[in-house]
């Protein structure tokens, strides 16, 4: 695979503080890649010098393989951005706001009623983006940032503010953004956003690039246990110890609490003895991976 | 192209859309028009009011044409209560009241309203010796006849008009230019257009052609409010008054870039275009015209745009000079567009 996206020893000061510290990144073409931290961790100001809408002051970011500061014209039409703050020109309708972006990048207007279906704006069309509620504003900038059928998609914190309802409906349109094919770049402070949307993390913490892998990889590669918790009385305290693989076993407010590094033969052999009344398995979270890598619980 | 088309047609709709643009830019400068428009209107022909008490010989027994000569002066309401007429003339409702005891004519008349007194005692004094002078039966020696320089269309809407529109238009185009930039900076939509194919000039240029619209619409609306309620009357090179408004705009533009340029909020930005905008248009006769001004004034005028811009206004649209009239104003202004444009694009920001 290609990388779309790459750079070379990012910088960005602001007077005494670095805010950005020699960031790498490379982004396969197709990935869903997310910048995880917490805020203040210089996750915008990243996405930023990568949009070329920030200089850095040393290294460079490069999309295509070309420069993107100062301004590169031949590039914008091949990258949407949708932006923290919803931008819009004032006083326009769902419909105007899209109809002028496609004139922006040259599209055919027909591109209009495509967005409109992808981000199911299908009956605010006629309203004015200063009546639109948060969410809704969220899925118009989006669709304002794909109007022109961009390769690269830029996202930064797409559901901040969001209520969950309305950040699981987010969560659907942008895999189908992925799904299309397209290189979706997103930065977001939810681990749980992270872990459920993205190929690729790169966890970001006081302007520095602390670890970049899949998900997946993270948390396994923490070597965690995971926790297996049954109803009490299913078994009893001394026979999950013997279980095969179980590592500890406790008795905590009704539940029967097994830690293990090998679930399986754990599974397998509650199944065999049919004790898996109230089974629930947990393993560890990006959040976990955060503290290991840190030593600082994570505060988004 | 697409895009210069695009932004020019998103501001346009909202600027129309904004309701406050309606009134500030529209109805506002209007209200002042209409007001003006009516407290002047009579102003150029304005009678003395008279009030008659008993019979005055020397006014009821005027030689015909003298009458006529003298109803054009005053309007004269008669009455035979002779304490009552000293009363309105007290009030200030009558500036003089008239009575005749023999061959005596008394004229009553208020020092609070001094140049009113000073009118009718020299207008009824001139009909007295008139009436003298017939007696006696010879032929005056001397005649007098006083005429006014202005020509008679020259009503005092004819200088309001033109300089509330030069007021409106300098305001629009100064607010139409600092507001959108500071707005959109702050809501990060400037950053969106920025990461758009689109050109910085195409930007720009989209403004300008939204302004100069909006500048002709008050023109427009101006001339017509003028024209069909009080009266205007546009002499022959009228018309020049539209390359005036398109240099006036460019030049207000770059004056609002400025100020937009500078205030971190919109509010600020407003604040800032009040306070050049507002003392301008005083200094330069937009409010009073600048003929009756000290001479001081009238020099400071010509060194600010909308001084500029009123003086080419009133050339062309009032005063009956030609079209070249406007030329020099327009150099004028064109080159406080450049001077400002250069300034705005040195303090230009795409981001706060």
């Amino acid at each position: 695979m290609t990388n779309v996206i790459e750079t070379r020893g990012l910088v960005k000061r602001y007077g005494d503080l670095t805010a950005v510290d020699h960031v790498d990144i490379t982004v396969p073409q197709g990935t869903f890649f997310g910048l995880l931290g917490p805020n203040g961790a210089g996750k915008t100001t990243t996405l930023e010098m990568i949009e070329g809408i920030r200089q850095p002051d040393e290294g460079e970011a490069l999309i295509f393989g070309e420069k993107v500061w100062p301004r590169n014209r031949a590039l914008l039409p091949r990258m949407g951005v949708q932006l923290q703050a919803s931008a819009f020109f004032e006083r326009l309708t769902v419909e105007e706001q899209l109809r002028c972006f496609a004139e922006l990048y040259a599209v055919p207007l027909t591109r209009i009623e495509e967005m409109i279906d992808l981000v199911g704006l299908q009956e605010k069309r006629k309203v004015r983006t200063e009546d639109l509620s948060g969410g809704q504003k969220q899925r118009l900038s989006i669709a304002c940032s794909l109007i022109h059928d961009p390769e690269i998609v830029f996202l930064d914190e797409p559901t901040a503010a969001l209520d969950p309802q309305a950040r699981r409906n987010l969560w659907d349109v942008l895999r189908a953004i992925n799904e299309q094919g397209r290189t979706v770049v997103l930065t977001t402070h939810y681990m749980d956003e992270a872990e459920i949307l993205c190929d690729q993390i790169a966890i970001i913490d006081r302007g520095q690039i602390l670890t970049t892998d899949t998900p997946r990889n993270l948390i396994t590669g923490l070597g965690a246990a995971y926790r297996i918790l049954l109803t009490e009385g299913a078994l009893s305290e001394e026979e999950a110890q013997r279980l095969p693989g179980v590592d500890s076993a406790s008795l905590e407010n009704g539940t029967l609490a097994l830690s293990t590094h090998e679930p399986s033969p754990v599974l397998t052999a509650l199944a065999e003895r049919d004790a898996l009344q109230g089974l629930q398995v947990t393993s560890a979270t990006l959040e976990d991976v955060f503290l290991t890598l840190t030593g600082r619980e994570y505060r988004a | 192209m697409n895009g210069f088309t695009a932004l020019a047609r998103a501001q346009w709709k909202g600027f129309w859309r904004d309701k406050q643009n309606w009134f500030w830019l529209m109805a506002f400068p209007l209200m002042f028009l209409v007001l003006f428009g009516f407290l002047f209107r009579d102003a150029g022909s304005s009678k003395n009011t008279l009030t008659q008490v008993g019979s005055v010989a020397i006014i009821d027994q005027l030689p015909p044409e003298a009458k006529t000569q003298f109803d054009n002066l005053f309007e004269v309401t008669k009455t035979t209560d002779a304490a009552a007429a000293l009363a309105e003339v007290r009030k200030g409702d009558v500036d003089a009241a008239v009575e005749q005891r023999g061959n005596e004519v008394i004229v009553h008349y208020s020092q609070a309203d001094q140049v009113a007194a000073a009118t009718v005692r020299g207008t009824l004094g001139a009909f007295v010796d008139g009436a003298n002078v017939a007696i006696s039966g010879k032929p005056p020696t001397f005649t007098l006849t006083a005429t006014a320089v202005e020509d008679d269309s020259l009503k005092p809407i004819q200088f309001i008009a033109p300089g509330l529109l030069g007021w409106a238009v300098a305001m629009g185009a100064t607010f139409n230019a600092a507001m959108p930039f500071v707005t959109w900076r702050t809501n990060k939509l400037l950053r969106r257009i920025r990461l758009t194919p689109v050109r910085t000039e195409a930007l720009v240029a989209s403004r300008l052609l939204v302004s100069v619209a909006v500048a002709l619409v008050q023109m427009v609306v101006f001339l017509a409010v003028g024209v069909g309620l009080f009266d205007l009357k546009l002499s022959g090179s009228w018309w020049m008054a539209i390359p005036l408004l398109l240099c006036a705009t460019l030049a207000f533009m770059a004056i609002g870039l400025i100020a937009g340029a500078i205030s971190k909020t919109a509010e600020a930005a407003s604040g800032i275009v009040n306070v050049i905008i507002l003392p301008m248009a005083f200094l330069s006769g937009s409010f009073i015209p600048l003929d009756q001004a000290p001479s001081w004034l009238q020099t400071i005028s010509k060194f600010l745009p909308l001084g500029q811009l009123n003086e080419g206004l009133l050339d062309t649209m009032v005063r009956g000079e030609g079209p070249s009239s406007a030329l020099l104003p327009m150099a004028v202004l064109l080159g406080f567009a450049v001077v400002f444009g250069l300034i705005a694009a040195r303090l230009f920001r795409w981001e706060d």
